[in-house]
């Protein structure tokens, strides 16, 4: 689905990401690991055309996104606080999302309705602009915006992140699920191992912009990546 | 004690270099400075044309006029300082310090009121007035006036004007207050100029007394320390995180707009902009001032100015009267969307469709700007041909020039800054004087060139090119997008920049 050609990426002399060559076969559950400054966002952005590359070049479903939009008709994404639009309340939205993609309101309505567990009652319905709801629930209205129109290629940086521990658990197992059932390519990056060992077939850790591990996940993953960035903090 | 004001002194110096650094280091600092350049250009012409007026006006009213030149001036000033009040409320930019980050450490929240508040005594509407004022009271002297009175005199004229700087820090917080003090100036005028109430019969021997009895000026002086008092207690009182710090939550009402529909994909975009312009003070008050440009045809067709007559002019007050949301909300596209670009950037959707919903919103706020106008007929048929064929001309080609020019602006709005207990409330500043410029004189040159034939002629063609520009929407838009996608990845980082 997803092929990444010697991909680089540096701000003047500082290189921040180099990618020779990187393969996401549709359907996967693609996992990104690193600490901060790895390079993780950055790869998102540029996959989503947000940031041009320096050199290299990644195409999306055979779609190049540096030179043709086409990509943005099957692939959806939540990187951070600037997907949302902070004077809309969490239903217009939805609704927004789902006029640029095709949906009418009540088909809308019908899908949003299905994460009312995940929203624990606190984001629909409640007289409340985006901008005035907690980070948390702000991530929560992201993540379904980004499922909202069968995409399939969904992005999500930091999914995990600002959750309480209780929906990190229903996200978990929503995540699963739409990757399995809907067989769409999933990208999610997570500083919390444990998190994307569950979730994600397939783990590619980030150094320096460059990957040192690719890993297809197994019983003893989580504990490899431990040591690995044991390791890392011992060096540094 | 003296521990205690070499720390005050650092710590001046400190909130003056972060104040520096924070325009140096933004992300459009070099159209910042460039503004800066233009305006300091701006506020030299003001100064030297304050300060030939004060060396002169005293012997043109003594001459020309036959009249006691310090009483004639006294009884105006009254007009002046509502002018003032009015002017500062829409251009002067009320200080911004970041101040949550600086609440927890030592620093009393008094300094931080004080220095930010002082700070705003450095804006040019405080010391313009000197210009005038100081040369106009030397020539007093000069003509032998009792020096003792003139000293006073100047002394309380200055605090009036310096009450009107904090008077601004209060009102600022207060939208209505600005469009009341502008419309008791157009109100008091208006009776002026119709004979019916002339309040500079009451307001004159105010200002005369400062002259007369030097006890008098005590009184502007106390209410220049009231006033910074009162401003002083306002913004201290908000410096707590949930009080002026913290965003103020309104229930929020789910807004449909059906009504909409029918325009298809661009409705999508157009419901946002509504509720972007409804939901947000900054937006808001963007739009409700457009609404006061259509008033600026008063000062041209009823010929109280006399620089302003003559066709050219009249051509100039179309553009304006029709234009006003086109030049103060328009002008800012894409930048209302700063917050979220990147969202619009990763969906389903073109440049194309986005921009076009822009370019209707524009379009339908100067044709209902246009409609509003209509009561100037009262000034004759060729006052409203005037403003038709500017209506034509702004929708024909402006509203391309406002789109095409926000490829490049770049400058992110925030819209619910909260972090600032001084936000830049500002809705028309300088900057969209300066944009609207090009968009003001070429129409003009263009009339002008027609009129070298005939007045006729002038007018059929500027219709005619706001005409043409329609009949090629498809093509500039083309050109249009072409350059907002060119923009693209430079737009995205300029507004991660805040």
């Amino acid at each position: 689905m997803i092929h990444i050609k010697q991909l680089k990426k540096s701000y003047g002399e500082k290189q921040v990401l180099a990618i020779d060559h990187l393969e996401v076969p549709s359907g996967q559950s693609f996992g990104l690991v690193g600490n901060n400054g790895a390079g993780k966002t950055t790869l998102f952005s540029a996959l989503l055309d947000l940031i041009r590359l320096s050199e290299g070049s990644i195409t999306n479903g055979d779609v190049d996104v540096s030179k043709s939009e086409a990509w943005k008709e099957f692939t959806t994404a939540f990187l951070d606080e600037t997907f949302l639009i902070g004077y809309l309340t969490p239903e217009e939205y939805f609704y927004f999302i789902g006029d640029l993609r095709g949906l009418s309101h009540s088909e809308v309505d019908a899908f949003v309705g299905q994460f009312e567990h995940f929203f624990h009652g606190e984001v629909l319905k409640q007289k409340k602009y985006l901008r005035d709801l907690s980070k948390g629930n702000q991530k929560k209205v992201g993540i379904v915006g980004a499922l909202i129109g069968s995409p399939s290629v969904i992005v999500l940086d930091e999914p995990f992140a600002n959750l309480d521990p209780s929906t990190q658990i229903r996200l978990k197992e929503l995540l699963r699920e739409w990757s399995q059932q809907k067989g769409v390519t999933l990208l999610i990056s997570s500083h919390d191992l444990q998190h994307v060992t569950e979730v994600c077939e397939r783990i590619v850790v980030l150094d320096k912009g460059e990957i040192v591990k690719d890993i297809k996940t197994q019983t003893e993953t989580l504990k490899d990546l431990e040591t690995f960035f044991a390791q890392k903090s011992q060096e540094a | 004690m003296e521990q205690n004001s070499i720390y005050t002194h650092k710590m001046m110096f400190q909130f003056v270099s972060l104040q520096w650094k924070s325009f140096t280091r933004s992300a459009s600092f070099s159209t910042h400075l460039a503004m800066k350049i233009l305006i300091g250009f701006f506020a030299l012409y003001f100064a030297a044309t304050f300060a030939i007026m004060g060396a002169l006006v005293y012997p043109f009213i003594q001459n020309e006029m036959a009249l006691d030149p310090l009483l004639t001036v006294n009884q105006f000033l009254i007009y002046g300082c509502f002018y003032w009040v009015v002017l500062r409320y829409f251009i002067q930019k009320t200080p911004v310090v970041n101040i949550a980050p600086l609440l927890l450490h030592p620093i009393s929240k008094n300094k931080i009121v004080h220095f930010a508040m002082g700070k705003t005594l450095s804006s040019a509407f405080n010391w313009l007035g000197l210009f005038f004022t100081v040369p106009f009271s030397i020539v007093l002297v000069v003509e032998g006036h009792n020096w003792g009175g003139v000293l006073s005199w100047f002394v309380g004229v200055l605090s009036f004007v310096l009450s009107t700087n904090y008077l601004n820090l209060l009102i600022n917080n207060n939208n209505k207050v600005g469009a009341i003090a502008l419309s008791v100036l157009a109100v008091l005028g208006g009776l002026h100029y119709v004979d019916v109430f002339d309040i500079t019969v009451y307001s004159g021997p105010v200002f005369q007394a400062l002259y007369e009895h030097p006890i008098a000026a005590s009184i502007p002086l106390i209410l220049l320390v009231f006033l910074y008092r009162a401003a002083f207690s306002d913004y201290k009182k908000g410096m707590y995180l949930d009080g002026g710090l913290a965003r103020q939550q309104t229930e929020a009402k789910t807004q449909d707009f059906t009504w909409l529909n029918r325009f298809g994909k661009t409705a999508v975009f157009l419901k946002n902009d509504l509720r972007l312009i409804l939901r947000n003070k900054r937006s808001k008050s963007t739009a409700l001032m457009s609404f006061f440009f259509l008033f600026y045809g008063l000062f041209f067709f009823t010929g109280s100015v006399a620089m302003y007559n003559g066709p050219m002019w009249f051509v100039f007050a179309g553009i304006f009267i029709s234009g006003g949301f086109l030049f103060s909300f328009g002008q800012f596209v894409p930048s209302w969307d700063s917050a979220y670009y990147p969202l619009l950037m990763t969906q389903n959707t073109s440049y194309r469709e986005y921009l076009n919903s822009k370019w209707a919103l524009i379009v339908v706020a100067t044709v209902f700007s246009w409609l509003l106008s209509i009561p100037y007929i009262y000034f004759g048929w060729d006052v409203f041909f005037f403003i038709l064929v500017a209506t034509v001309y702004n929708i024909g080609v402006n509203s391309y020039l406002v789109l095409w020019g926000g490829a490049y602006i770049k400058m992110p709005i925030d819209l619910t800054s909260n972090k600032k207990a001084f936000g830049d409330k500002q809705a028309f500043n300088v900057k969209t004087v300066l944009l609207s410029i090009p968009k003001l004189v070429l129409p003009v040159l263009i009339y002008f060139l027609g009129t070298l034939y005939s007045e006729q002629l002038g007018l059929a063609l500027v219709a005619l090119t706001g005409v043409l520009g329609l009949a090629f929407k498809n093509l500039v838009f083309t050109t249009i997008e072409r350059i907002y996608v060119s923009q693209k990845h430079k737009t995205l980082w300029a507004y991660k920049q805040k």
